[in-house]
């Protein structure tokens, strides 16, 4: 082991990360399908030889896969260690989530790196493809009760043998897609980034010296190691537990609890999700290493300053039994990951609420909302538009929640109305905040939105959200948000789904909307302590309507808007009797 | 190529306001003589210094033109300083501006919220609807129109922007409303996307005409200040701004359009680096600009300076309209080193900026800085301190500072921890130039780092080694670089026009007569602008991509396209640009034509820059002014202190070295040499031929 020093280490440091967020970038910009190029649902990074522990993550990854690419990049080490044959210029291509976590639609390339005839690590691109086959265009089959309903499962193959395509597996693929030209784009994209962060780690190396580099690897993990020991350390000890729950599995109405035990002794944490509940018929079951990753998700926003790689987790003991729908096994299907991370994510904010108030952030608005609408155009082309949608984050010590927010586990951006009209025979009617949606709080969260979209030619609608039956919370007395809803016309009627969130197979006809509202972000503190001049501006602005702002705040509002100060004196002292009764 | 706009040569004054100084650049073409100047800035009443620094060159009468790069914009900005605006939009869409892309601020993190510049009782809606194709769904009605403008007014909104949906595609509806609008609104600042970006993306339409009409009561004020005070003192020639796009426009286009002036200062230092190193023999260049807080950098390849498409000047105030491309990071003079909780010394991105600045400035900081490094290093003359700052710079201070701050953390002494701190923010202006250069695909072994304002030049050699650059070119007078870009640069108007066509069924000959009117309309621009000039160029991009992909590559088409073009002329373009992005193409694929750029530029006469060389008769010994102990690589060095401006041409140096001037100190690395080219510029070099390690 080259000792190494201070300076040097930091130099490497942004060295290697502009080479994973280079190799973002390059997907980024050449892939076919929005999902990738505009949502940003891809990640890059150099992962260990013989671990698969994340070394080094792109910046502007999508924050899920910083956790679950180390479990795919293991996929291959077992595989390798299995069968041998690893040669320079292979690469591994595969889209299995119960061994590389998140859902069918990530294809994960892994390629290793040789230094010397020897493997010195690994580089892996994870992006996001629009449709592998499937009952469901785009794969968010809310129906599914089997992998197989929600598409093609291939395990890690070689798609390079030392340098040389296996044509057998691209025609495979292009059979099983509605859409083969955009994964045969985003393919290319993915290896356009791989060959050169391969370029750029060599030159790297070539100059630093495999020594160097691989001490400076070990001190980038040992170091987020003792950062993520000191932020563990800085909480109380104790057992802080907290449970929230999702709507229904889109198969059988009840609803499934997400449960969460933290343990928090001296400079360690154990993460018990034991009482969860077991798995799903339906699609919302994940993997373990999907449970892991969304935990590092959310411990990641609470600790912004622990770097991203695997020395993080060494403080952290995982106890997720296969029992519970969170470490779910083939073919459990789990199309729908994103929902159930996404609550996970929240107890892990909710728990830690409860250890460290100084920190604690309210709820997200906690649903994807991926709603799918296709149909054929004038020219009886086939169109399919399939998006997600945003809703406000909570309200924290600093602020109020962010309004219209995309979710904690990715950095999507949304694609522009006029992008969407322009490709699809839709027009939006409404594309705005949502009045009264976010959690009233002395920081309240922020507004979710309204999109309400009419059909220019008729079409098949889809939709697999969450926070249908209960709302983001609030902490430290905060109020929750508002639910999620979504519904259409379908003649003189508007109609909402059965399972509250999920739908599939409903028709709207040219002219008819779907409307969708989503939830804000929950509120942080009593919103009877936040300051009534603030809550008289947030009515003038129409984001808490007058009666919200007497229920849920205590203030009293004159006519002109003003704050009827006698009254709200009276409201609010009200509100402290009802508290203390 | 069209030679109208052409005019005669005349006496010009490049004016750069910065916060402390204000620098000017006098230039009388016809005699190709210069002279500079360098006053004390009045924030607030700028007009003060700027006319006392033209008076400093003669009568203003005699002067033909002055061009101003400007920072007014990008303070408002900043500050959050522009005027109360109202938006019209369609009904249904006015929170488009505040729920922006549905981003966040951070990748990690949740906190933080985002305050749009036009409240949402400021954004109003009417009845309107352009369908994506263009076909009119729902006409305006031109009283509705007017009586929601009124309110608007009513409520105190001081400019006003109107923006409906995909009136990219079609403006009628937007012009209709723009003309009912002014017809009530009682000043000219009345805005409508159309006019201000034709280009697809409501948000980014949205946000850029907003922050226009946020502008336009600032900018305006503030030039019609140095206009009035212009005309009090006599001068009857044209006044100039410079755009964050490098070319200079009117300042009737800069009160229309003052969302383009948001990087007009450091643009023009950009545009005057370039030159100077063009001349110098360096096309390919990457400029830096350190300042107390931030560096900038800008690439320049060829000799032609990178345009961005679109900038975000803070989290969701969006501009999109060309803009030279210049990355800050929070890496300057007054950037703080400290030692963070895993043990790693960080150097910013928190800036104790000019004021309290370093601790060696004795104005109550007293915790380290990158300023204080170089001044415990000696790099930095503490007896001579560049700018002005006080008689002398206190050296103890700064290196207890450092002692307390990094040393004992660190367990480094205090000169190692001084040399550590400089390295590390070496490291963070090599990470800046390697994004955009390495990253762009760019060989650093190509390209000389321009090192200008106060502080670039004392980390030249980093830069050098560190990124593998071949050599640094410090201009004779980096302090003026700005001033001097603002009087070489040329005039320039940008249009954009989405046109969403499909490469298979295009109609050539059409879009080749839609690119000669852009053409016709964005000369007629620069010509209106009435600075001399030598031809007209006109530029044309394309925006495309394949069917299916949502990002767009440049395709560059000359000026002489527009006539006989053909659509295979189109493809070939298309995929030269996409194999030199991407390597990989996609035959079989039809692409898209997205938008239509369209530049045209006004060639400015070429001005002589070794009218900047050093005069005859000076020598390297009388330039030579004392030695002092300098720490390099862990010891110290004995170093030869010389008089920049006092060395000839031909001069050479062999490092370790200080060469000090009034604005600049340049450090000459032990293993660097410096030579005085014919310009009078310091180009530094490696002495021996790189070693591999």
């Amino acid at each position: 082991m080259t000792a190494i020093d201070p300076v040097t280490l930091a130099v490497l440091k942004g060295r290697l990360e502009q080479i994973a967020d280079e190799m973002d970038a390059t997907l980024c910009r050449s892939a076919f399908n929005p999902i990738i190029a505009e949502a940003k649902d891809a990640c890059h990074g150099l992962y260990h030889a013989t671990t698969g522990d994340t070394l080094v993550q792109g910046t502007s990854g999508l924050p899920i896969f910083v956790g679950a690419m180390s479990f795919a990049v293991k996929a291959v080490i077992d595989k390798v260690a299995r069968e041998g044959g690893l040669a320079p210029g292979d690469t591994f291509l595969f889209n299995d989530p119960y061994c590389g976590g998140t859902h069918l639609n990530d294809f994960r390339l892994v390629r290793p790196v040789f230094r010397q005839g020897e493997l010195f690590a690994w580089l892996a691109s994870v992006g996001h493809w629009l449709d592998i086959g499937g009952n469901v265009a785009g794969g968010y089959n809310p129906k599914a009760v089997e992998s197989f309903q929600e598409g093609m499962r291939l395990p890690p193959v070689k798609l390079f043998t030392a340098g040389t395509l296996n044509q057998d597996i691209v025609d495979i693929l292009a059979a099983n897609s509605r859409v083969p030209g955009s994964n045969w784009g985003d393919l290319n994209g993915q290896l356009n980034a791989l060959d050169l962060g391969e370029k750029r780690f060599a030159a790297l190396l070539d100059q630093y010296g495999e020594a160097t580099v691989s001490s400076a690897l070990d001190a980038f993990s040992d170091r987020a190691e003792a950062l993520m020991r000191a932020a563990i350390a800085s909480l109380p000890d104790g057992r802080y537990s907290f449970e929230d729950v999702l709507d229904n599995d889109g198969i059988v109405d009840e609803m499934l609890t997400v449960a969460l035990d933290v343990t928090i002794a001296g400079e360690a944490m154990t993460l018990d999700f034991s009482r969860s509940s077991p798995p799903a018929r339906g699609p919302i079951n994940i993997s373990y290493a999907t449970t892991v990753a969304a935990c590092y998700v959310a411990l990641k926003h609470i600790f912004t300053a622990v770097p991203a790689n695997a020395g993080c987790l060494r403080p952290i003991r995982f106890v997720i039994p296969e029992t519970t729908l969170l470490a779910a096994k083939a073919p459990k299907p789990m199309a729908g990951y994103t929902e159930t991370i996404l609550r996970l994510i929240g107890v892990m904010l909710g728990a830690l609420a409860k250890a460290d108030p100084a920190r604690a952030t309210a709820a997200p608005f906690g649903t994807i909302n991926a709603l799918s609408i296709a149909g054929n155009r004038a020219d009886d082309s086939r169109f399919v538009m399939f998006s997600f949608f945003g809703g406000g984050l909570g309200g924290n010590p600093e602020s109020d929640g962010l309004n219209h927010a995309n979710n904690p586990i990715s950095t999507a951006t949304i694609p522009p109305l006029e992008i969407l009209e322009a490709a699809y025979p839709v027009m939006f009617t409404q594309w705005a905040l949502r009045l009264d949606s976010a959690g009233a709080g002395t920081h309240r969260g922020g507004l979710g939105a309204v999109y309400e979209i009419e059909m220019l030619r008729d079409a098949d609608v889809a939709l697999l959200g969450e926070r249908g039956k209960a709302a983001p919370f609030g902490v430290s007395g905060g109020m929750e948000a508002a639910l999620n809803r979504f519904s259409w016309q379908e003649g003189e009627e508007t109609l909402s789904p059965p399972m509250v969130s999920k739908v599939t197979d409903v028709n709207v006809k040219t002219g008819k909307r779907v409307r969708l509202e989503t939830p804000g972000g929950g509120g942080w503190r009593d919103p009877k302590a936040r300051p009534a001049a603030r809550v008289a501006r947030d009515v003038r602005l129409g984001y808490v309507g007058r009666e919200a702002a007497r229920r849920d705040y205590g203030v009293a509002l004159r006519e002109d808007g003003s704050v009827d100060e006698a009254a709200t004196a009276d409201l609010r002292r009200t509100r402290d009797a009802g508290a203390a009764a | 190529m069209s030679d109208h706009g052409k005019t005669t040569l005349g006496r010009i004054v490049g004016v750069d306001v910065g916060g402390t100084f204000t620098d000017l650049f006098y230039y009388d073409e016809a005699a190709g003589a210069f002279r500079t100047a360098k006053v004390s800035s009045n924030r607030g009443d700028e007009a003060v210094g700027f006319i006392e620094g033209l008076a400093s060159f003669g009568a203003l009468a005699d002067l033909s033109s002055v061009v101003h790069g400007t920072t007014v914009g990008t303070n408002a900005l900043l500050e959050r300083k522009g005027a109360r605006v109202g938006l019209i939009t369609t009904k249904g869409f006015r929170d488009v501006l505040e729920m922006r892309r549905r981003d966040r601020r951070n990748t990690w993190g949740l906190w933080g919220d985002f305050v749009p510049v036009v409240d949402r009782d400021f954004r109003l809606e009417v009845d309107e609807r352009v369908l994506a194709d263009g076909t009119i769904r729902e006409a305006i009605d031109p009283h509705e129109v007017a009586q929601v403008a009124k309110a608007l007014l009513a409520k105190g909104a001081e400019a006003l922007a109107i923006v409906f949906v995909n009136a990219y595609a079609n403006p009628a509806n937007e012009l209709a409303a723009l003309e009912a609008a002014k017809a009530v609104w009682p000043n000219g600042d009345v805005t409508a996307s159309s006019q201000i970006l034709p280009e697809i993306r409501e948000f980014e339409r949205t946000s850029t005409t907003v922050l226009n009409a946020y502008l336009q009561p600032v900018v305006g004020g503030y030039l019609g200040k140095l206009d009035a005070a212009l005309t009090d003192g006599g001068f009857t020639g044209k006044f100039h701004i410079v755009q964050s796009n490098g070319g200079v426009m009117s300042t009737e286009t800069a009160r229309r359009l003052p969302v383009r002036t948001a990087l007009s200062g450091p643009a023009a230092g950009v545009i005057a680096a370039a030159a100077i190193a063009e001349a110098a023999g360096f096309a390919n260049v990457i400029t830096g600009d350190l300042g107390g807080t931030s560096f900038d950098v800008s690439l320049v390849a060829g000799g032609k300076t990178a345009l961005a498409a679109q900038t975000t000047i803070d989290f969701g105030l969006v501009i999109r309209t060309p803009m030279i491309e210049i990355s800050t990071i929070g890496a300057g003079g007054g950037s703080i080193a400290h030692v963070d909780a895993g043990g790693m010394l960080q150097v910013g991105p928190q800036s104790a900026g000019s004021r309290p600045g370093p601790v060696c400035y004795g104005q109550g900081n007293d915790r380290p800085t990158l300023t204080d490094a170089n001044v415990v290093l000696g790099r930095i003359n503490a007896a001579r301190p560049i700018g002005g700052k006080g008689s002398s710079l206190d050296v103890e201070a700064a290196r207890a500072a450092i002692a307390s701050h990094v040393a004992e953390p660190l367990g480094l002494g205090v000169m190692e921890a001084a040399e550590a701190i400089v390295k590390i923010a070496d490291g963070k202006m090599a990470g800046a130039i390697r994004l955009v250069s390495i990253e762009r695909g760019h060989d650093p072994a190509d390209f000389a780092a321009v090192p200008f304002g106060g502080g670039g030049a004392l980390h030249a050699g980093a830069l050098i080694k560190d990124v593998g650059l071949k050599a640094a070119l410090v201009p004779r007078f980096p302090g003026v670089t700005s001033a001097l870009g603002c009087v070489i640069a040329d005039v320039r108007h940008d249009q954009v026009q989405t046109v969403n066509l499909t490469l298979s069924t295009l109609d050539a000959g059409a879009l080749g007569r839609r690119m000669a009117e852009e053409a016709e309309q964005a000369t007629a621009v620069v010509a209106a602008a009435g600075l001399s000039t030598e031809r007209v160029d006109v530029l044309f991009e394309l925006d495309m991509h394949y069917l299916g992909q949502t990002h767009t590559i440049a395709v560059p088409l000359p000026g002489e396209a527009a006539v006989g073009l053909t659509a295979s002329d189109v493809k070939k373009a298309f995929e030269t640009a996409y194999q030199k992005t991407f390597s990989r193409l996609l035959g079989d694929i039809d692409a898209r034509i997205v938008n239509l750029r369209t530049a045209a530029i006004g060639r400015r006469p070429r001005f002589d820059l070794a009218a900047l060389a050093p005069q005859d008769g000076a020598s390297v010994e009388t330039a030579r002014r004392e030695s002092r102990p300098v720490w390099f690589d862990g010891a110290w060095h004995d170093t030869a202190v010389y008089d920049r401006l006092a060395l000839p041409v031909g001069a050479t140096i062999c490092g370790p070295a200080i060469l000090e001037q009034g604005d600049a100190t340049t450090v000459v690395d032990p293993d660097l040499d410096a030579r005085v080219d014919g310009f009078g510029n310091l180009i530094l070099e490696r002495r021996a031929p790189k070693e591999m390690p």
